[in-house]
C-alpha cells in the first residue's frame, strides 16, 4: 500500500510540532522517519496511524484519503516504543487479540492457526502460554510485532521499535526485521533518532528537524551527500573548521581546498573522523594531539589544529600517536556549508 | 586478645530509644483501637448469647441493618459506576476543566459530612431549593431512603475515583491505544484490557467506600430524620440505643458495624498484597517494573 502525506500539519495547544510535511512512500517500501527529540517524528507517525488527527493537510492510503478515518479502522498494525502488551494475556492471546476483536468473524481453530504461524515467523515458537512478564525485552518486542502483523495490517507501523534494547539486542532484532519486512512485503515505516539504525535497515530514510523533512534519500544518498550542515552532524561525527573563501578557494591559515561553487566571504568546512589523514610532518594543517581515545575497530585523536579548533579524526590501530604530539592533517574529503 | 568491637548504634536506633518509641506505639494502639474493640464484644455479650440474639432480633434493629444494606446496595454501585467514569475521563482524555474535575472529587474528602447534610437540607428539605417542587410532585427525599443514599453517596464519591486515577495516570494510554488499533471497539477495551488491569485497585475503592457508606453518621443523621424503625441506618439505631440507657443492645449493633470493619480490613489486606491502593509514586515504581517485566 502506498502511503502519500500532503502538506500534513499538527499543532499541540499552541506549538506546531508539523510543518506542512509532504512524503511519498511507494508501496513496499521500509522507510524511517530519522530526527533529533522534538523533531515531530512520532506526531507524524501517530498521524499515520491515525492516533493524532492532521490539523491539515491530507493522509492517502493508496488512492483512498485516509485522513479522518479513525485508528480502529485504518488497517495499520502499529509497533509501541514499550510494546504496549496487555500484561494480563499470555503471548498467544496478545496475539489473537486483533483477531478476536476483529469484524471479520474467524473460527476459534482459524485464530488458533494463525497465532501458531506468527509465533514460527517471530522465532518464538513454544512461549505462547507465557506472560509478556515472563520473557525477555527483546522477546516482547517481537511479540508485539506479532500482534500487529496478525490483523494483515496494509501499513506496519513502529515507534523507536528498538530504543529499549540493549545494543547486541538491537543489531540482531535490526537485521530481523528487515528480513521480516523482505519476506512480508508489507509497506513499513519507523521511527528512531538513531542514525545507524535508519541508515542499517531503511530503503529510504526521512530527516526531520523541527517539524519538517529537511532531506530525504536512500541511505547512500544521504550519507554521501548531506544537504545542509544540520544533516551532517546529525548523521554522524563531524568536525567543523571555519575558513575563508576568496575566488573559489577556501583558506584554512595556510591550507587551501578548492571551492568553486562557493562565494567570497566566511565558510563552514566539514569533515567526517575518517576525512583526513594523519603524518608527523609535511603538508596539511598543523595540529597538536591532546587525547588517544582507543576503540575497537582503531584510535580516535583528539587534537588542536592551528588557531585553537578542536578536531577529532581516527587513524588506524597500530599507528603510534600519543598526546603532545605535532604533526600535519591532510585533508581527503570535505563538505562546505555557508557559515 | 582482641577486644570485641562494639557496634555503634546505627541512626536512630540505640536501644533506649528504640523500646521507648516500640512501647509508646503499643500503649496508644492498645488504649485508642483495642480497648474499644474488646469493650464492644465484652458488653454486646454481657448479658449472654440470648440477650445479644434478641437484641439483634428487634425489629427496630432489624430494619436499621435493612436501611444500611439498602443503601449500600444502591450508593456503593452507583459510586463505583461514577468512580470508574471519572478515572476513565480524566486519565485518557485531555478536556477543558480536567484539573477542575479532579479538585471537585477530592472535596468530599475535605468537607466535614454534616456540613453535607445541612446542604442536602437546603436543597431538597421543604424550605430549600427543589423543596416545593418536590412536595408538588410528592416525591419524598429528605427523611427517607434517597436522602440517606444521596448523602452517603456524597460522602463516599471520592473513594473508587482515587483508587483508580493514580494507577491509570501511571498505566497510560498506551494499552488503549494498542486495543483500538488492533480493532477493538471502546467497550471492548475497557472491558478485555483497561478493566484487568485495574480490578484489584477498583475492588478496593469498592471495600473502602461499603465500609464507608455503612458507618456513614453525620451526614445521614441530618438528612434521616432518625425516625426508628423508619429512616434509622445502623449507626444512627446504636446511637439512639445508647441514648435509651439499652447499652447492651447498643452494643450488640455496634458489634455488627465492627465485625463489618474487620472483614473490611481483611479484604484491604488481601488485596493491597495484590497490589492495590497503590500511592501514585509507588504505582509509578510498579509500572516501571513492569515496563522492566511486561512491556
Amino acid at each position: 500500500m502506498k502511503i502519500r502525506l500532503d502538506q500534513v500539519v499538527k499543532t499541540f495547544d499552541t506549538f506546531r510540532a508539523v510543518h506542512g510535511v509532504s512524503l511519498d512512500i511507494e508501496s513496499g517500501q521500509l522507510v524511517a522517519l530519522l530526527g533529533p527529540s522534538g523533531s515531530g517524528k512520532t506526531t507524524i507517525l501517530r498521524m499515520v496511524a491515525g492516533l493524532e488527527y492532521a490539523d491539515g493537510g491530507h493522509i492517502y492510503f493508496g488512492d483512498q484519503d485516509a485522513t479522518d478515518i479513525p485508528v480502529r479502522d485504518r488497517g495499520v498494525g502499529f509497533v509501541f516504543q514499550h510494546y504496549a502488551l496487555f500484561p494480563h494475556m499470555t503471548v498467544a492471546e496478545n496475539i489473537a487479540f486483533g483477531m478476536k476483536v476483529s469484524k471479520t468473524k474467524r473460527s476459534k481453530s482459524e485464530i488458533a492457526t494463525r497465532v501458531e504461524e506468527l509465533l514460527r515467523l517471530v522465532k518464538l515458537e513454544g512461549l505462547g502460554d507465557r506472560f509478556p512478564g515472563q520473557i525477555s525485552g527483546g522477546q516482547r518486542q517481537r511479540v508485539a510485532l506479532a500482534r500487529a502483523l496478525a490483523v494483515d495490517p496494509k501499513v506496519l507501523l513502529l515507534d523507536e521499535p528498538f530504543g529499549a534494547l540493549d545494543a547486541n539486542v538491537r543489531r540482531d532484532l535490526r537485521r530481523w526485521l528487515r528480513e521480516i519486512h523482505d519476506e512480508l512485503g508489507i509497506t513499513t515505516l519507523f521511527v528512531t533518532h538513531d542514525q545507524e539504525e535508519a541508515l542499517d535497515l531503511a530503503d529510504r530514510v526521512v530527516i526531520l528537524d523541527q517539524g519538517r523533512i529537511v532531506q530525504e534519500g536512500t541511505p547512500a544518498e544521504v550519507c554521501r551527500a548531506p544537504n545542509s550542515a544540520f544533516v551532517m552532524r546529525f548523521l554522524g561525527d563531524a568536525n567543523r573548521i571555519s575558513a575563508n573563501v576568496r575566488d573559489g578557494r577556501a583558506y584554512i591559515g595556510e591550507t587551501v581546498i578548492d571551492a568553486p561553487s562557493s562565494s567570497d566571504g566566511p565558510i563552514d568546512i566539514y569533515l567526517r573522523p575518517g576525512d583526513v589523514d594523519w603524518r608527523p610532518e609535511g603538508d596539511g594543517i598543523s595540529a597538536t594531539i591532546v587525547r588517544v581515545l582507543d576503540r575497537p575497530g582503531g584510535r580516535r585523536v583528539l587534537a588542536n589544529v592551528e588557531g585553537g579548533t578542536a578536531l577529532e579524526f581516527d587513524v588506524p590501530p597500530e599507528t603510534d600517536v600519543r598526546s603532545g604530539q605535532h604533526g600535519r592533517l591532510l585533508i581527503k574529503r570535505s563538505r562546505l556549508y555557508p557559515a | 586478645m582482641t577486644p570485641t568491637r562494639r557496634k555503634p548504634p546505627r541512626v536512630g536506633d540505640g536501644p533506649i530509644i528504640r523500646r521507648v518509641l516500640i512501647g509508646t506505639t503499643l500503649f496508644f494502639g492498645a488504649i485508642l483501637v483495642l480497648a474499644p474493640l474488646i469493650v464492644i464484644a465484652v458488653e454486646a455479650f454481657g448479658q449472654g448469647l440470648k440477650a445479644y440474639a434478641a437484641t439483634i432480633a428487634h425489629p427496630d434493629t432489624r430494619h436499621a441493618i435493612f436501611m444500611t444494606v439498602a443503601t449500600a446496595l444502591i450508593a456503593v454501585p452507583v459510586n463505583t459506576a461514577f468512580g470508574l467514569a471519572a478515572a476513565w475521563a480524566i486519565t485518557k482524555f485531555d478536556f477543558w476543566g480536567r484539573r477542575a474535575l479532579l479538585v471537585v472529587i477530592e472535596i468530599p474528602f475535605s468537607i466535614s459530612p454534616i456540613v453535607a447534610g445541612v446542604a442536602y437540607l437546603f436543597v431538597y428539605g421543604l424550605q430549600g431549593l427543589f423543596g416545593p417542587m418536590l412536595e408538588a410532585a410528592d416525591i419524598k427525599i429528605l427523611f427517607a431512603l434517597p436522602g440517606i443514599v444521596l448523602a452517603s453517596m456524597f460522602v463516599t464519591a471520592p473513594f473508587v475515583a482515587r483508587e483508580l486515577i493514580p494507577l491509570m495516570q501511571a498505566q497510560g494510554r498506551d494499552l488503549e491505544e494498542a486495543a483500538t488499533s488492533l480493532g477493538a471497539s471502546g467497550w471492548r477495551t475497557f472491558f478485555s484490557v483497561t478493566l484487568p488491569n485495574v480490578k484489584w485497585a477498583l475492588l478496593y475503592g469498592v471495600v473502602l467506600c461499603n465500609a464507608r457508606v455503612m458507618g456513614e453518621f453525620g451526614a445521614v443523621s441530618v438528612v434521616s430524620g432518625n425516625i426508628r424503625g423508619q429512616t434509622n441506618t445502623l449507626p444512627l439505631h446504636i446511637e439512639l440505643l445508647y441514648h435509651d440507657y439499652q447499652a447492651a443492645g447498643a452494643f450488640a449493633a455496634a458489634s455488627i458495624l465492627a465485625t463489618l470493619a474487620v472483614v473490611t480490613i481483611i479484604a484491604k489486606v488481601a488485596l493491597e498484597r495484590r497490589g492495590a491502593g497503590r500511592r501514585p509514586a509507588l504505582a509509578a515504581a510498579a509500572k516501571e517494573q513492569n515496563a522492566g517485566t511486561s512491556s
